[in-house]
């Protein structure tokens, strides 16, 4: 089976994140960029499936050049090729039209899965499973912590607030994977040598059929207002424990009303 | 008189009652417009919530049933919604930001190729359009956001909107013709709940206590426990302890786990990583006792004691049990 992977390049979550004053969009110049590691565990699960099942692993991104160094990170992990969604025309582009570029995308490769992380780091919108599968016209299953393939089927536990379930639906279908799913593998020497030479096919928006006018910010669905830095949080007290520091919050706590 | 226009709000129902985030959304909804609900289920079960609609506010609910709703993932609540949208002049259609709300909206804003906005933290109505504001990064920033396509679909998180909406005593009710595509719809072969506790909700309790990496082992969180529950508290851990395997995963606050806004955080044996701070850091007030004077969780705490958690907080929860006596 050919599994096609969506993987996105964020700011490290172990870093200060930014926005840029102004337009409040991401400052890529803030913090590390690096692949979202809710995405390698969607590459760990297509690479199990492809080892089970036969077929090969495409990655597929929308990002601006760099995003190039998240699809080498998942194919130093043993995906077999990749795709990068770049135009300038896209920055700025809002969920509604970053679904129809990547659906256009998706198009093309004519997989029998389609494999999401469950929510990005950065956007948590954790909208953009559905919204391609509502353009593809297949199911979608979100949250998923295991998934197996059988034939033409595929039968998944997903796990959201208030409880989980087992359900099953028909192939090609997109799921989007739970962090809970496992941990992904580490790239090896051999694995990180051979990305370097594995195809990454640049696709732009008018190869995908996409009018290059009526892209990126100026025509997204939603315009920022807004925005506001929330002031820093200055420290409080500290005190170092003298043998009475559990007596000491509970009269911090009283004097605050808070018990 | 004329007539304001309809927001249309999903209903979250387990039961035969209305969840709390209805109640918040068709609060929502009334800054905006007229609330109207959409109620999906099994047929013969929807008309039952009609009335506890609109106690909550609702002026309009439409009843949106079929067969095998309970054994389809989703794709019904998003054709009850589209359908509702076609049938009135809905000007915003707002939705829990839970992983299911999520997913209806995607689904549902593509269909109606509009603008969405997820996981907003509060909506009003700005010189005759919707605003809505969203927490990014944990809270560093906010931002307002305007859609400029289509009808606007927002999902709201849980316990951000505060005030209720007036009660309607008697609420018109329309049913609507409930289709929806089964190639799309994956099929529920059995649901596994949830195993809920005696504690609060993490995500909308008033009070949070924590444990981290210095708690050291699934056992020592009683220690834990024990001052949550003298305190009527829900239980946190950081992402260290529950990758540790001390504390179950649903319990994990942070950039990836629960965001959490509480009145009060304690914070035991937690060093403060940036990635636990994106979780909690909107908290009102925020106590940490660690070890480590220099720990980063200091810098935000309003009061830090620096000392062995293992004395401080029994000896803590000893103290709140003496009060309540």
């Amino acid at each position: 089976m050919n599994i096609a992977v969506l993987v996105k390049q964020v700011p490290d979550t172990y870093t200060e994140r930014k926005l840029n004053e102004g337009d409040w969009t991401l400052d890529r110049s803030a913090s590390e960029a690096v692949i979202d590691e809710i995405d390698t565990k969607g590459v760990e699960i297509a690479l199990q499936l492809t080892q089970t099942h036969g077929g090969e692993v495409t990655l597929v991104t929308m990002g601006p050049d760099r995003a190039t160094e998240a699809l080498r990170k998942g194919l130093a992990m043993g995906a077999h090729r990749a795709v990068h969604v770049l135009d300038d025309a896209f920055a700025g582009s809002d969920a509604l039209q970053t679904s129809a570029a990547l659906a256009a995308a998706l198009r093309t490769l004519d997989s029998d899965l389609v494999v999401t992380g469950n929510e990005a780091t950065d956007g948590r919108t954790a909208s953009m499973p559905a919204m391609l599968a509502e353009r593809l016209g297949l199911p979608a299953v979100t949250s998923v912590v295991s998934i197996e393939v059988d034939g033409g089927t595929l039968r998944a536990e997903r796990v959201v607030q208030g409880g989980s379930a087992r359900v099953t639906c028909r192939l090609p279908a997109v799921i989007s994977v739970n962090e809970k799913i496992g941990e992904p593998r580490y790239p090896n020497f051999k694995g990180i040598m051979a990305a370097k030479k594995k195809p990454v096919t640049i696709v732009t928006a008018i190869d995908l059929g996409l009018d290059p006018a009526g892209l990126g910010l100026a025509h997204a669905s939603s315009q920022v207002v807004s925005g506001a830095v929330r002031p820093s949080k200055t420290a409080g007290i500290k005190v170092a424990d003298d043998g009475a520091g559990g007596a000491s919050i509970a009269e911090f706590l009283v004097a605050q009303r808070l018990i | 008189m004329t007539e304001s226009p309809e927001i249309l709000v999903l209903v979250e129902h387990s039961n035969g009652a209305i969840k709390k985030i209805t109640s918040e959304l068709l609060a929502a909804a009334t800054r905006l417009g007229s609330p109207s609900a959409v109620v999906v289920g099994a047929p013969g079960t929807t008309g039952a919530l009609v009335e506890q609609l609109g106690m909550a506010g609702a002026s309009r609910v439409y009843l949106a049933e079929a067969a095998d709703v309970a054994q389809s993932l989703l794709t019904p609540q998003v054709a009850a919604l589209h359908t509702a949208a076609a049938k009135s002049a809905a000007t915003a259609i707002l939705i829990a930001a839970t992983f299911d709300g999520r997913e209806i909206a995607g689904r549902l804003a593509v269909r109606l190729d509009s603008g969405l906005i997820a996981d907003a933290v509060d909506i009003a109505l700005v010189d005759g359009g919707i605003v809505a504001t969203q927490s990014v990064f944990g809270g560093a920033y906010t931002t307002k956001y305007r859609i400029t396509r289509g009808i606007p679909v927002i999902s709201v998180r849980g316990n951000s909107i505060d005030g209720s909406a007036p009660a309607i005593d008697q609420p018109e009710v329309i049913e609507l013709d409930l289709t929806f595509d089964p190639a799309i719809t994956p099929t529920v072969v059995e649901w596994l709940p949830e195993e809920t506790g005696d504690r609060p909700d993490l995500a909308g309790a008033s009070t949070v206590v924590s444990g981290g990496r210095g708690v050291g082992s699934s056992e020592n969180f009683t220690v834990v426990e024990n001052l949550a529950d003298a305190m009527g508290a829900a239980v946190g851990a950081s992402r260290a302890a529950v990758d540790s395997g001390y504390y179950p995963h649903q319990f994990q606050v942070g950039q990836t786990g629960t965001t959490v806004s509480p009145q009060l955080y304690i914070a035991l044996g937690i060093s403060g990583a940036i990635q636990h701070r994106a979780g909690m850091q909107s908290s009102k007030m925020i106590v940490a006792v660690n070890k480590d004077e220099e720990a980063p969780i200091f810098e935000i705490a309003d009061y830090g004691v620096v000392g062995d958690l293992f004395s401080v907080a029994p000896q803590l929860t000893a103290a709140l049990s003496t009060r309540r006596g």
